[in-house]
């Protein structure tokens, strides 16, 4: 390893550094500011690579753990760890913030420092929450990150920016803080705020020194943190913020809160939903999927009559999304990994296509789709761009939203058909309103006078969207490597939920249950350590 | 009969304060220089703080068992006395522009604080009664100290009238109980008879009322948002950190000390709790003057300590012995408290400018781009007042949060999560005032606001304070944790 041990607390804390050094700059010299402002993230991007290595294919149980004391009364630990699931959440975060970063390389005019300054501490505030192993840290991170995220949309936004940045804190916070209760009524239970230890008391039959929560309370449990994630994912009836945080951010908001600020939500939902209450997950699992399957259906739908560019692809991201959490609650080895992998392929794709529209902004300074036409003339490489983001948005094969869409599917199949049919709906309607659009923007008559004259693609922008189409085909033909590392993260969070059923693998992969049995073990060792400390 | 000199060290930080305060009284007529009086109350806040070391180390009950050093009293002390040090600090200026009399503000100043002092030692009821009159008379005279402003008179009258009958009340209270357990020391009043009296009860429920209204707990805390508007913006720095905080202190060494652990109080508590954070919070949705926001976000954080007093009496109750950590939420709560409201209020009465005018939310427009540091460091403070992690404020409310989970009181945590909500959108308006709105062409053309040294100061040390017990509460917490918390 390269930092001593302490990679992830590297992966944490350099972004921090990068803010603080950006801080110390002079304020007008904005080249220079956004130079170094790259070149942190990039490191960190590179710093995030060298994670792949330590995640061993198949292995379960987190790796690169860093474990130490904090606060004593009550007891929290600064705990770190990282595993298949989380892994490529980290790596797609600092793939997007260098992304970011070019993107608003010419937008963003005005108060050039704080800007990037905000951009590394949201970076470091959503690193944090895929690392934290102790809930209290975790909620703690999860909270750090609303402050700049709200900074971006309320400064550097468009018109109705403080209205958007006002909503989103406050949505978010209404969940959060009965998540904090819900975190504190576990730590009452279990005596402890660290993820592993509470998974494993909860795991372990009463008679053996473990814990058995009452039916009702394991339910108001979940539900705490379920609404906390819910609104962040956001779910069916709780969505209203996003359409409005989306459309106000500037590009490299849309694509950070798009690309991983939703993941949180998801991400929330697989690593604390399921294994902590696998009981009151499978009573909701139902309830779950209805909102999951018609926001998959109401997003798309929504999506299609929209006249506003950016607002279309926020609520296909509504839809996107159901499609995760239907993976998730279907229980399925292979949609959880389809969940898994729609989170990453999203957050590519729908990067792309705010970047895309954020450039058909800077260009024209509207949204409004009516106000485009025919723009494959005087843009033919954008729009070809376009085409291309949008396929796999759309979920064509060969690219990346395909394998996320299809393996959900599959999956969800196996054990309820009638709810893949449902969201295969969304498959079909998302093929529309991007093609519908897709035709309204860039085909038929030039209908403006101005788009006459636009500029194609930049060198910088050509870079950004091209590194961006790399990725989508490279994650359509290639998603063997990452399936292969999260395959196993994936199973064992199904084992918690479902512990009958038998391994049922995507990647046929024989050492596994050998490796799992052994890293349990493991993983009891530890907690009954951890709990002697206590 | 003479006091022993170890009474002396037990009482030694209200002395040095009193002594401090008629020494500015003797002085003021022969000293032409107004620096002087600051540069003395500077070194008597800090010497009376200083002493409380000095009782600390000499704990035991001083007087027969009047007042109690202990832990408890010594955290008390270094709060009020480190509040008042700050505030002369931040008044100096403020006195200055509004061209007001140096001296008798310190001495009144001091006599406050000793008077807090008093209330936070104080082991028995006509000890703490002189203690609340200390501080009230001369919080009466502070309030109304800018004689020719109509709203600071207005202050100092409203706080006066409802303040007497607070301490009507108070007195009452005591007469109630010594007429039902004969005495009025704390410590001899845990007989099991005591529990069934109902005079008895009557009598703590007086006392509940006049402190009640010394925090400004909702439904006695009408007086606050005219008070903390009208006064001068330092001396409302003071109440809103100093005897807010001596007051809860004799609440909870009443509760800590006398067995009152029935269904009544635990409901008093539950309702006064949930009571006073909506009325808090709700009525500070609507305002458009930045002191009178501050004012109702006061009287919503009295009701989130409430919560963690419901959480004492519930345990009381139920005969749990883990009340340690609601206590220490309180102290923990108070403290980070304490250090944000003093330093958004000297930001407050430095950007005012001369006679106050510039208090409306409109004229924080632009701040951030005029002022970008003063902007960070109300931030800061409001974002603790929210609740936000890597804050002081976090962690008091988290653990105010733990308390309540901890003694089963599930719906009073939810009302507190919602109630934290509905005071999110109000912090963030002057966030978004500050950050996302343009200054106004006239502040813009106006020079900025100068930051004197002193007041710059002020705000360092309450900033780095908040975000260094966000990140580490850990030294605070062993200190209020610790078993012998209250010296029995």
């Amino acid at each position: 390893m390269l930092p001593g041990g302490h990679l992830l607390s590297v992966l944490i804390f350099f972004p921090a550094v990068g803010a603080l050094a950006l801080l110390l700059l002079r304020g007008d010299d904005h080249k220079f500011i956004r130079i170094i402002a790259l070149i942190v993230s990039l490191a960190e991007f590179l710093f995030s690579l060298l994670m792949i290595r330590a995640v061993p294919v198949g292995a379960t149980g987190y790796h690169l753990e860093e474990y130490a004391k904090w606060i004593d009364q009550p007891p929290i630990h600064y705990h770190l760890g990282v595993d298949g699931i989380s892994l490529f959440l980290v790596i797609l975060t600092t793939f997007l913030t260098p992304i970011s970063i070019l993107a608003s390389w010419q937008s963003i005019e005005h108060r050039v420092k704080e800007f990037f300054v905000m951009l590394l501490m949201l970076e470091l505030g959503v690193v944090g929450v895929f690392l934290s192993l102790d809930l209290f840290l975790f909620f703690l991170f999860w909270e750090v990150m609303l402050i700049p995220m709200a900074f971006l949309i309320g400064i550097w936004g468009h018109e109705r920016r403080v209205y958007a940045a006002v909503k989103f804190v406050l949505y978010t916070m209404a969940g959060s803080i009965l998540m904090l209760v819900g975190i504190i009524w576990l730590y009452n239970a279990t005596g402890t705020f660290d993820l592993p230890t509470v998974e494993a008391l909860l795991h372990t039959p009463l008679s053996q020194g473990g814990l058995e929560l009452a039916p009702r309370t394991e339910m108001l449990l979940f539900l705490a943190f379920f609404l906390a994630f819910a609104i962040k994912v956001p779910l069916f009836p709780l969505h209203t913020w996003l359409p409005d945080a989306h459309v106000e951010a500037p590009t490299a908001g849309s694509v950070m809160l798009a690309g991983v600020l939703l993941k949180m939500g998801t991400y929330g939902m697989i690593r604390f939903c399921l294994p902590l209450f696998p009981e009151a997950s499978r009573r909701a699992a139902g309830w779950v999927a209805v909102l999951a399957i018609i926001g998959i259906i109401y997003g798309a739908l929504v999506a299609m009559v929209q006249p506003n560019l950016k607002k279309l692809v926020a609520y296909s991201s509504v839809s996107h999304l159901g499609f995760v959490v239907l993976g998730i609650f279907a229980f399925h080895n292979i949609s959880m990994q389809g969940a898994v992998y729609q989170m990453l392929a999203h957050g590519i794709s729908t990067g792309a296509l705010f970047l895309l529209v954020g450039m058909l902004h800077d260009r024209r300074h509207t949204f409004e789709i009516s106000e485009y036409g025919g723009l494959a003339t005087p843009m033919p490489k954008l729009a070809a761009f376009f085409l291309f983001v949008a396929l796999s948005s759309l979920g064509l094969p060969m690219l990346n939203g395909f394998v996320g869409e299809y393996l959900v599917l599959l999956g969800t199949y196996q054990r309820h058909w009638g709810w893949a049919s449902w969201a295969a709906l969304g498959v079909i309607l998302s093929a529309c309103y991007l093609l519908w659009s897709y035709q309204r923007v860039f085909f038929g008559e030039i209908t403006r006078e101005k788009n006459r004259t636009l500029p194609d693609v930049s060198a910088r922008e050509k870079w950004i969207l091209a590194t961006m189409a790399i990725v989508t085909l490279w994650m359509g033909v290639g998603s063997t490597f990452i399936t292969a590392r999260t395959a196993a993260a994936a199973q064992s969070v199904i084992d918690e939920v479902e512990p009958q059923r038998p391994y049922e693998a995507a990647t046929p992969d024989s050492a596994t249950p050998q490796a799992k049995l052994d890293s349990s073990g493991a993983a009891k060792a530890i907690s009954s350590e951890r709990l002697g400390i206590r | 009969m003479l006091p022993r000199a170890i009474d002396i060290y037990r009482v030694l930080p209200e002395l040095v304060w009193c002594g401090f305060g008629v020494l500015v009284v003797l002085m003021q007529p022969f000293v032409r220089n107004r620096h002087f009086f600051t540069f003395l109350a500077l070194i008597g806040t800090l010497a009376g703080t200083a002493a409380s070391v000095s009782a600390a180390m000499r704990a035991g009950p001083g007087f027969d068992g009047l007042v109690q050093s202990d832990s408890f009293s010594f955290f008390f002390r270094l709060l009020v006395g480190t509040v008042a040090f700050l505030v002369v600090l931040a008044a100096g200026p403020y006195l200055e522009r509004e061209r007001l009399p140096f001296a008798e503000f310190y001495a009144l100043l001091l006599f406050a604080t000793a008077g807090m002092g008093v209330l936070a030692s104080a082991q028995e009821l006509l000890t703490a009664f002189i203690g609340l009159e200390m501080s009230s008379i001369s919080s009466y005279i502070l309030a109304g100290y800018r004689r020719d402003s109509l709203k600071s008179t207005e202050s100092a009258m409203k706080y006066f009238l409802l303040g007497s009958f607070a301490t009507a009340f108070f007195l009452y209270g005591i007469a109630l109980v010594y007429g039902s357990s004969g005495t009025t020391m704390l410590t001899k009043m845990g007989s099991e008879e005591l529990f069934h009296s109902k005079l008895f009860e009557l009598g703590l429920a007086l006392i509940l009322v006049g402190l009640g209204f010394k925090v400004a707990a909702a439904p006695f805390q009408v007086w606050t948002p005219d008070v903390y508007e009208g006064a001068p913006t330092p001396v409302t720095a003071l109440f809103s950190a100093g005897p807010k905080a001596a007051a809860f202190a004799l609440l909870l060494r009443i509760f800590a000390t006398v067995p009152a652990a029935t269904h009544f109080w635990f409901w008093a508590f539950w309702g006064l709790a949930a009571l006073t954070m909506f009325a808090g919070n709700l009525g500070a949705l609507v305002q458009t003057n930045v002191k009178r926001l501050l004012a109702y976000s006061s009287i919503a954080h009295a009701g989130y300590i409430l919560v963690a007093f419901a959480a004492v009496t519930s345990m009381a109750r139920d005969g749990s012995a883990e009340a340690a950590p609601a206590y220490a939420a309180v102290l923990f709560y108070l403290l980070s408290y304490a250090l944000v409201k003093l330093g958004a209020f000297t930001i407050v009465s430095q950007l005012g400018g001369t006679g106050e005018k510039n208090l409306s939310l409109d004229d924080y427009a632009g701040l951030s781009e005029r002022q970008p540091f003063v902007a960070a460091a109300l931030s800061v403070y409001l974002l603790s007042l929210l609740g936000l992690p890597v804050t002081a404020g976090f962690f008091g409310k988290f653990y105010i949060f733990k308390a309540a989970v901890n003694s089963h009181l599930l719906w009073l945590a939810v009302l507190m999560a919602v109630n934290s909500v509905i005071g999110a959108y109000y912090y963030l308006r002057v966030i978004v005032m500050m950050y996302m709105r343009e200054s106004s062409a006239e502040a813009k053309s106006a020079a900025p606001v100068g930051f004197p040294l002193t007041v710059n100061f002020v705000l360092a040390f309450t900033v780095v304070g908040t975000l260094y017990f966000g990140l580490f509460p850990n030294r605070v917490l062993n200190f209020i944790l610790q078993p012998a918390l209250f010296g029995r």
